[in-house]
C-alpha cells in the first residue's frame, strides 16, 4: 500500500455539552477503499464534514501531502482534492449532464456575452463518461435519468475536479442491487486509477464486497478498524454495537390464526399483465422480499388505496372489502407505514401529539371540538410505549431522529386498532437500537392477533424478523419461503426470477 | 395569541402612537369609527383569503368577485324588486358557487390556483362591466331599504362609540372562522393540508373535499363582505370597484403569519393585520402624504414588517442553535421562518 497522502490525527468536535468526535485518526493512501460504519449517531457525517471542510475541528489537524492545518475551508478541501457525493443529490434536473459536471466552470466563447461554449463542454464530459462506463450521452436531460445515474454524474462532477478522495454518504441506499453491483464496479475502476474512496453505509456485505478497510465509529470514538483479511460481518456488528447482535428472530406467541388480508389477483398500474395472490394470517410477519422495482410499494400503495387497483380483488376477513382512499382503507383497520416518512408519514413542523391524532381525530371530540388534553394524554401513553425519546409531546416531529421520527408513524397507526399493518420498509435510515425497538413491537402487535405485512429491501430484516416470506419479482410473486427454507440465496433466487 | 400576533400588535400601537403625535386628530372618535368600518369590510375577505392561503393555494379574483356580487346585489333588490332577504342569500349562494367552481378546477383539473382564481379575476370583473354595460350601478332617487342599510352599514352607540355593524360583523366572523381553524378537526385538516398534502392523505384525510371547502368558504366570506361594501358606498363603477382588493386580503394574510406555502396563519394574526393595513391608509389621509403614494407607503412598511420578523426569527433560531447543537435543523428551516 502506497503512503498516505491525507491524514487526520487526533480529531475532535465539541457542540456544547455534547462530543460529536473524540480524538479521532484517521489515514487514506492512493487508491484505498474505506469504509465508514456505525450506527446513526457515531459521527461519521461529522467526520466527513470536517474532511469536507464543512465543518471546523475543534481540535487536531489535517495533513495533506505532508503539509498540515488545522483546518480546511471547502474550497482548500476541493483544491487538496477531496470530493463530496451527497446522500441527497445536489444537482439541477432542469440541466442536461455536461451543464451539471460543469456547472460553475462552464467553458465560454470569447467575448462580453461569455455565452457558453457547448461543444467543448460536451467534448470534456464525454471521457469522464466513458471512463465510468455510463450509459447516457452528455447531453441527456438529467431529469430523465435514474437516481442511481444521478449518482455518477455527482461522482464525473468529483472527477472533473481533480479529486483524489471521494466521499460517499450512503450511496446505495436507494439503488436497486444491480445498479449497487454498477456502483461497486465504479468504485473498482476509481481504485485501479489511484482514487481513495470513503464511504458510509448501513449495508454490511458492500463492505465484505469493496472495502479495503472499515472504520468504526461509536459515539463519536473510533472504535475498530478491520482490514481486509478481518472482516466479517460479525466483527463489524460487534464492534458497531459494542456487543453480539442477539439473533433478530423472535418466534411468535401462538401459530398464526387465518388469513385475514386476502389479496387476490390484484393488478397495479406498474404492472398492469401481472397479477399478485397473497395472504397474511392474523398473528403473522409476512416478509415481502424483491428487488427494487418489483412492484412492492405499488402493491402496498393499491392495498391502502392510494392508488387504484387495476383489477382483482382485497378480502378482509374473508369478505371482499372496496378500497378507494386511504380513508376507506383505515376505516376497515388496514394500516400504512409509507416508505418516506417525511413526505407521506408526517407532518414535520407539526407537534408529536397531533400527528399521532390526525388519522383518528373524531375520537378525540368534545362537543365538536378537538380536546387537546386528551390528545397529549394519548400522546404521552404511545411515547412510554414505543420509548419515543423526547422530553415533550408538543415538540415539532422533524426535530427528532429517524427512529423516533418512524416510531411516531407507528404511533399514529397504534392508537387505532390495527387489523392490518402493512410496512413499507420500516426501518431504512434507522439506528440499530431503535430497529431493534421497532422489531419488537412488531412482534408484540403479532401477538396480539395484528396481520403485518413488511415490506423490505434489507436481507438481514427480511429473513431476520418474518415468519413467512414472499418474494417478488417484476409485478407477480415469484415464490414463498417457510423458515426452514429461509437464506440469503434462496431469496436473491426468487428475486431475479429463478425458481430454488 | 401567539408571539408574532403580539409583535404586530406593538406595531400597529407604534404606528398610532406616531400618527397620532403628529395629528392628533388620529382619535377623534368620528375617525376611529370610520376607520374600524374599513376594518371591519375588509377583515371578512381577508379571513375569506386566509382560508385559501392555509390550504397552500390562492385566491386573486376576490376584489372582481366583490364588484360583479355587489353589481348583481344592488341591481337585484333596486331594478328587479326582490325581497331584500331573499337577494341577501342568492349572492352568497352566488359566491359559494365560484367558490366551488374554483376548487374543483384546483383539485380535479389539476390547474394550478394561481392560474384558475387569476381567469376568476378577468372573467368576473368582464362580466360586472357587460352586466351594468359599465355604468354605475346604485341607488335610485327615493330607493329606500332602512333595515338593510341599519344591519349593514348602520352603526350602533356602544359607550358613546359609534360602532361600526361591520365591525360586529368582523367579531361574528372571526370568532366563527376562529373556533373553526383552531379547534375543530376540519381546522387541522386545513392545516395537515397546507402543511403536507401527501401526509394528510396517507393519514386518511380527503385532501380534495378539504381543498373545495376552503374555496367555498372564501367565497361566501367574500360574497358577504360584496354586500357590505355595496351597502357601504352605495353606487358601484364595476371598472374599478374592488380592485386590488385582492391585494389587500393577501397582504393583511401575510402579514397576519400565514405562509404562501400554505399550513401557517392564525386568525387574530390576519385581523391585526387588516387593522395595520387600514390604519396606514388613514396615516397617509391624515399626515397630508398625497394619497397617490398610498400603495407604496403600505408596500414599504409591510416590506419592513416582513424584513424585521425575519431578523428576529433568525436571531431566534441562532441561539437555539447554540442552546442545542443536536437539534435537527435540517427540517423545513423555510416553513419554520414562518411558523413563529
Amino acid at each position: 500500500m502506497p503512503e498516505p497522502f491525507l491524514e487526520l490525527v487526533d480529531i475532535s468536535k465539541t457542540y456544547p455539552g455534547v462530543v460529536a468526535l473524540d480524538h479521532v485518526d484517521l489515514k487514506v493512501a492512493p487508491g484505498e477503499v474505506i469504509a465508514l460504519i456505525g450506527e446513526n449517531g457515531a459521527g461519521k457525517s461529522t467526520l466527513m464534514r470536517v474532511l469536507g471542510g464543512v465543518v471546523e475541528p475543534s481540535g487536531g489537524l489535517i495533513r495533506v501531502d505532508g503539509v498540515e492545518r488545522g483546518s480546511f475551508t471547502v474550497g482548500e478541501a476541493i483544491q487538496a482534492g477531496i470530493a463530496f457525493v451527497h446522500q441527497e443529490l445536489n444537482l439541477f434536473d432542469n440541466l442536461d449532464v455536461a451543464g451539471n459536471v460543469f456547472i460553475g466552470r462552464e467553458p465560454v466563447h470569447g467575448g462580453p456575452l461569455r455565452l457558453i461554449d457547448r461543444k467543448a463542454l460536451y467534448a470534456k464530459v464525454r471521457p469522464l463518461l466513458e471512463r465510468l462506463g455510463a450509459d447516457f450521452e452528455p447531453d441527456a436531460p438529467l431529469a430523465e435519468l435514474s437516481l442511481a445515474q444521478h449518482q455518477l454524474v455527482e461522482i464525473m462532477k468529483a472527477l472533473s475536479l481533480d479529486a483524489r478522495l471521494v466521499i460517499m454518504d450512503e450511496p446505495t441506499s436507494s439503488l436497486t442491487l444491480t445498479e449497487t453491483d454498477r456502483l461497486m464496479r465504479v468504485i473498482a475502476g476509481l481504485k485501479a486509477d489511484g482514487v481513495s474512496i470513503i464511504f458510509i453505509t448501513h449495508r454490511l456485505n458492500e463492505v465484505m464486497q469493496c472495502a479495503d478497510r472499515a472504520v468504526v465509529l461509536r459515539d463519536g470514538r473510533m472504535v475498530g478498524a478491520l482490514t481486509r483479511a478481518e472482516l466479517s460481518p460479525a466483527a463489524m456488528i460487534r464492534l458497531m454495537i459494542g456487543r453480539d447482535l442477539r439473533s433478530l428472530y423472535v418466534p411468535p406467541a401462538a401459530a398464526p390464526g387465518e388469513a385475514v388480508l386476502d389479496i387476490v389477483e390484484a393488478v397495479t398500474d406498474t404492472y398492469p399483465e401481472r397479477a399478485v395472490s397473497l395472504s397474511v394470517r392474523r398473528g403473522e410477519i409476512l416478509g415481502l422480499a424483491g428487488l427494487v422495482g418489483s412492484g412492492r410499494t405499488e402493491l402496498a400503495r393499491a392495498i391502502f388505496g392510494v392508488d387504484p387497483l387495476r383489477g382483482g380483488a382485497i378480502r378482509l376477513d374473508g369478505a371482499p372489502v372496496r378500497i378507494a382512499s386511504p380513508r376507506a382503507a383505515i376505516e376497515h383497520g388496514i394500516y400504512l407505514v409509507p416508505e418516506d416518512r417525511k413526505s407521506s408519514g408526517l407532518l414535520l413542523d407539526v407537534s408529536i401529539a397531533e400527528n399521532i391524532s390526525l388519522p383518528d381525530l373524531s375520537s378525540y371530540l368534545r362537543l365538536w371540538l378537538v380536546n387537546t388534553a386528551r390528545e397529549t394524554e394519548n400522546a404521552r401513553r404511545q411515547r412510554e410505549r414505543l420509548k419515543i425519546r423526547t422530553p415533550d409531546v408538543e415538540t415539532a416531529v422533524g426535530s427528532l431522529s429517524g427512529g423516533n421520527q418512524q416510531k411516531v408513524v407507528l404511533a399514529k397507526w397504534l392508537s387505532m386498532r390495527p387489523k392490518v399493518l402493512i410496512f413499507d420498509e420500516p426501518t431504512r435510515g434507522i439506528d440499530v437500537g431503535a430497529k431493534q425497538e421497532i422489531y419488537d413491537m412488531l412482534r408484540r402487535l403479532t401477538d396480539a392477533g395484528v396481520a403485518v405485512l413488511m415490506i423490505s429491501s434489507d436481507m438481514e430484516e427480511v429473513i431476520g424478523v418474518s415468519d413467512r416470506i414472499a418474494v417478488m419479482h417484476e409485478g407477480a410473486i415469484s415464490g414463498f419461503l417457510d423458515r426452514s427454507q429461509f437464506s440469503e440465496h434462496n431469496v436473491l433466487q426468487l428475486a431475479v426470477g429463478h425458481t430454488i | 395569541m401567539n408571539k408574532k400576533d403580539l409583535s404586530l400588535l406593538v406595531l400597529i400601537l407604534v404606528v398610532g402612537a406616531v400618527v397620532t403625535f403628529i395629528n392628533p386628530r388620529f382619535l377623534l372618535v368620528g375617525n376611529l369609527s370610520n376607520t374600524a368600518n374599513q376594518v371591519g369590510m375588509f377583515g371578512i375577505f381577508s379571513i375569506a383569503e386566509a382560508f385559501v392561503i392555509i390550504i397552500g393555494g390562492i385566491e386573486l379574483s376576490v376584489g372582481s368577485v366583490i364588484a360583479l356580487l355587489g353589481v348583481l346585489f344592488i341591481d337585484l333588490i333596486v331594478n328587479h324588486d326582490v325581497n331584500w332577504m331573499l337577494a341577501f342569500a342568492a349572492i352568497i349562494a352566488g359566491g359559494l358557487a365560484i367558490g366551488l367552481v374554483h376548487g374543483t378546477l384546483v383539485t380535479r383539473m389539476h390547474i394550478q390556483p394561481f392560474v384558475v382564481t387569476l381567469c376568476g379575476l378577468l372573467i368576473y370583473r368582464g362580466a360586472a362591466r357587460y352586466y351594468t354595460e359599465d355604468a354605475t350601478a346604485g341607488f335610485g332617487f327615493g330607493a329606500s331599504f332602512p333595515t338593510l342599510e341599519w344591519l349593514t352599514a348602520g352603526r350602533t352607540n356602544v359607550l358613546g362609540f359609534p360602532l361600526p355593524h361591520s365591525v360586529v360583523a368582523l367579531i361574528i366572523v372571526a370568532t366563527v372562522a376562529w373556533v373553526l381553524l383552531h379547534r375543530s378537526v376540519f381546522g387541522r385538516y386545513l392545516y395537515a393540508v397546507g402543511k403536507n398534502e401527501e401526509a394528510a392523505r396517507y393519514s386518511g384525510i380527503r385532501s380534495d373535499r378539504v381543498v373545495i371547502s376552503a374555496y367555498i368558504i372564501c367565497g361566501g366570506l367574500t360574497a358577504f363582505a360584496a354586500i357590505l361594501i355595496a351597502m357601504y358606498t352605495r353606487s358601484i363603477s364595476p371598472a374599478v370597484h374592488g380592485s386590488f382588493y385582492e391585494l389587500y386580503a393577501i397582504a393583511a394574510a401575510v402579514l397576519g403569519g400565514c405562509s404562501l406555502r400554505g399550513g401557517e396563519g392564525s386568525i387574530i394574526g390576519v385581523v391585526l393585520g387588516t387593522v395595520l393595513l387600514q390604519v396606514l391608509q388613514n396615516l397617509v389621509n391624515l399626515l397630508g402624504i398625497p394619497s397617490s403614494l398610498n400603495f407604496a407607503v403600505m408596500g414599504t412598511v409591510i416590506l419592513i414588517g416582513v424584513l424585521g420578523d425575519q431578523y428576529l426569527v433568525q436571531r431566534r433560531r441562532a441561539t437555539t442553535a447554540k442552546a442545542k447543537p443536536q437539534a435537527n435543523v435540517a427540517a423545513a428551516p423555510l416553513e419554520r421562518a414562518n411558523a413563529e
